[in-house]
Order: structure tokens, then sequence, then C-alpha cells
């Protein structure tokens, strides 16, 4: 039980750290709700590796959210419509396929989550995949922020904006297919978005921003998963609680500021 | 006729279609090496898509010949840093981390005081110098200011091009510059090429105080044709 305890949170530290910096950029690209909506994505995958008995059913959701992101990135270039808009239209509809194929006993937990039955492989394979999934986003994190900040001065210098855009997108599905092992498909999204919202309530620089938003991330997970324990209530909900503490903290610190952003 | 070994761009039959819409059409000139190109014309006249085609950012038809060995400094019409917790240092250093003191320098910023400060907090007048240390900080022989002044008030206007001036006097760089003021062409430039969709006028700067000649590039297009 100790032993399930610590793979939890050593899934739940990783997964936070890395969902909070990639969220960092998701929060200023105005695409919030791509990462929740993103999320929603997995559930007939998951609902397929159920159904055909794969390892783990999770893996059906990595590859529905990986060809998700390929389609939305797509989409988006023949389009132009944004990724949220294009999001928006697919999550519904996977959403809806995704509860009519799960699997009645199975529905819960690839909704919710079920951190009480992850094992060692699950730890490994969420610290390796953070890892991965950071020093990748490390790689092309100033040139998506110098594409939001102009399009054109990003790509005088040289910078592919659409590949680099898909690049997120697949990072992004990474990282949320494994949260949602933690919170599930329904919250996986608050993962992304709430604490790089905190983080930017106290920055007025990158480094703070995703830096906190990091932080915030991996102690919302920490906190909600050792609270899930001690009271044996589900992790998702108690995660989430715990990363929405986290902004109304930073809310009040920023109101306390008179409204300036911290530290300017 | 210029000295061809002189010129540091030439445009030849320069065409830009997009979405079936012909944005610049049939555009040639060339521009010497160490002088400042103003570029006017009306709203959607093409002249921001000018600019773009010579980033190499959209497809095109013609010839873009930049004569020497070319380092280009851009900057844009605007940003969007205002909602962006980022500092005028790691904007910086985004392009070179190691200039940045110098290149805020020398367009009049005290970098101990703007360094750490936020862009999106900056005034107007700031952010465009801030873009300037951006376009400069990689010492670039040929500088393209879209409206660099947008948004700033007439005294920083005036201080920002005479800084402008001071920059290409000690690096001799060449500058092309949209302006709608025609105040700033006249005083800051050395030609003029008009736009609407194609060449309207090309010449020295002084013209366009005349009268006919801003009758020519604000009216009804009338396009010069290249010689071929």
């Amino acid at each position: 039980m100790a032993e399930t305890l610590a793979f939890s949170l050593i899934i739940g530290i990783s997964v936070g750290f890395s969902a909070g910096y990639l969220g960092s950029l998701m929060v200023l690209e105005k695409m919030a709700l791509v990462g929740d909506a993103l999320s929603h994505v997995a559930l007939p995958g998951i609902a397929l590796g159920i159904l055909f008995n794969l390892p783990d059913p999770l893996l059906g959701g990595f590859a529905f959210l990986f060809v998700s992101a390929v389609v939305i990135w797509h989409l988006g270039r023949v389009t132009r419509l944004s990724f949220e808009t294009i999001v928006g239209a697919m999550f519904t509809l996977a959403l809806a396929i995704g509860i009519l194929i799960t699997p009645e006993p199975d529905l819960l937990e690839a909704l919710f989550g079920d951190i009480t039955k992850v094992i060692w492989l699950h730890a490994v394979a969420a610290v390796v995949i953070s890892v991965v999934a950071i020093l990748l986003t490390r790689m092309i994190y100033n040139k998506v922020v110098l594409g939001m900040i102009s399009e054109e001065l990003a790509t005088s210098t040289g910078v592919n904006i659409a590949r680099t855009n898909l690049l997120y997108l697949l990072l992004v599905s990474l990282v949320v297919a494994i949260g949602i092992k933690i919170v599930g498909t329904l919250l996986v999204g608050f993962l992304v978005v709430v604490p790089a919202a905190a983080a930017r309530n106290l920055s007025s620089n990158l480094f703070r921003y995703y830096v906190l938003s990091s932080i915030f991330g991996s102690i919302s997970s920490f906190s909600g998963i050792l609270f899930a324990d001690y009271s044996k209530a589900p992790a998702g909900p108690l995660v989430v609680l715990a990363g929405i503490a986290i902004f109304l903290t930073t809310v009040a610190i920023k109101w306390a500021s008179k409204f300036k952003p911290f530290g300017l | 006729m210029e000295n061809r070994n002189e010129n540091i761009l030439e445009v030849s039959n320069l065409s830009v279609q997009l979405a079936n819409q012909t944005i610049l059409d049939n555009i040639s000139f060339e521009l010497k090496k160490g002088a400042t190109l103003a570029i006017v014309g009306p709203n959607g006249a093409g002249k921001t898509m000018f600019f773009r085609t010579l980033l190499n950012l959209v497809p095109y038809t013609g010839k873009i010949v930049w004569v020497d060995k070319v380092k280009i400094g851009y900057v844009p019409q605007r940003l969007s840093a205002s909602d962006i917790p980022i500092s005028v240092e790691e904007f910086l250093s985004f392009k070179n981390a190691n200039n940045t003191e110098n290149s805020l320098k020398s367009v009049g910023l005290d970098s101990k005081s703007i360094l750490n400060r936020s862009l999106g907090v900056l005034s107007g007048g700031q952010l465009q110098r801030v873009l300037i240390a951006w376009a400069i900080i990689d010492k670039p022989n040929v500088l393209l200011f879209d409206e660099p002044t947008t948004g700033v008030d007439l005294d920083s206007e005036e201080a920002i091009y005479r800084m402008l001036n001071e920059l290409k006097r000690e690096n001799e760089i060449t500058v092309l510059l949209i302006s709608h003021d025609l105040h700033i062409v006249r005083h800051y430039s050395d030609q003029v090429l008009a736009l609407n969709r194609c060449v309207t006028f090309f010449g020295k700067s002084e013209s366009i105080m005349d009268e006919k000649v801003q009758r020519i590039v604000y009216g009804e297009p009338v396009c010069l044709h290249p010689q071929t």
C-alpha cells in the first residue's frame, strides 16, 4: 500500500511538473481549453484499448491523442481556424463516442482516473515521459513565445511556426495522456491550465512564470494524492481542489499588490 | 544609370498572388547600399506584404536579389506582448544573449533600468526602441521598419528617427521604411517608392511634398511599368 502511494506521488510530481511547464505556453497562447478538450479525445482510444485487451488501455488513449494532435494541426493549417475552435468541434464527438463504447465498469476510471492501481512501470514511464517532454519543450519554448509576440518576427529569425506548433501539440498530447492516469479524462485539463494561470498572477518574466507553473502543478498533484490517501477519497478531484486553492491564493496576493503583477 | 556594384537590393518583376488576388504586381527597382528608402501608399496597397516578401515569408514570382552579403533586421508594425510575462532581457536574449546591453545603449535606453522590466508595461516609445535594439542586436546591414513609430508621441517619433539616422551613419546600414508620415519621409529618407499594388512612383524623397506626386501616390493607381 505504501509502495502504491510512493508510485502515485512520483507520478503526480513528475506529471504535475511537466503539465505545469507545457501548460504555461498553452495559457499564453490562449489555448487553455485545448488541453482540456484534447484530453476528452483520449476517451474513445481508452475504450478501444479496453475492448481490444491492450496491456494498458491508456495506450489506446495515447494513440488517439497523437492522431488527433496531427489532425488538429493539419485542419488549422488548411482552414486557418484556431486550434481552440477545431478541438472544440472534435472533443464533443470524441466524448460522445467514448461514453457509448467504453464498458460501464471502466467508464468511471477513464473519466476520473484511478491512482490506486499504479505499478512501478507507470511511475518509471511517467518520469521518463515527463523529462523527455520538458527537454523537448525547452528546445522550442522561446520559439513558441516569439511566435506569439509576432509571427513575422519569429519567421524572420528562421522559426518554422507550423512545425513548432505540431511538436508542441504532440508533447501536450503526451503529457495529457499520462495525466489521465491521475485525474482522468474529465479533469486532466486542469493540470495544464490552473497551475499556469496561478503562476501568471505572480510573474513579470518568463523564467519565474514557467518555474512557478511547474512547481504549482507538482504541489497540486502531490498534496491531492496525499489527501486522497488519507481520506480514501478519489485523487482526481482532490488534486483539482488543491490546485484551485493555490490559484485563489495567487489571486489574493495579486489583489493585495494592488492589481499589479507581483514583483513589478 | 547607377553603378550596379553599389546596389544592395535589386527587385525585378516581383508579383505576389494570394487566394487568386494580386497583392503586388510587377514591381521593379534598385536600391543603393547605405540608402534609406521610404515606402508609401494608401492602406491595403501591399506595403507590409512587400516587406514579408523581402523576408521570404510569402511565395512570389520575379526576382529579389540582395547584392551584398546581407543580414536583415526587422521591426514589425505591432507586437502582441501585453499578455506575456516576458522581460526586455529575456526578449532580446531570444536573438542574442551577449549583446543586450550594447544594443539598448545604441538606442538610447539605460539597460540597468529597463532590462528587468516587462515588455507589456513599456511606453510606446520605449517599446519601439527595444524593437530597434532587437533588430540591430546581431549587427545587420539592412533594416526593415514597418511603421516604426505607430502609437508613439511626436517627440519620441522625432527622437527615434534621429537615433535611426545616427545608427545608419555609424554602421552603414541600408534602411527600408514604411511610413504614412510624409514629413518623416521627406526628412529621413533618400528615396521614395510608392506602392498601390504596383509601383506608382519611384524617385527622390523631396518629390513627395509635390502635390502632383501626392495625387499620384494616394489617388487612382497609375502603374509605372519597368523597362525590360
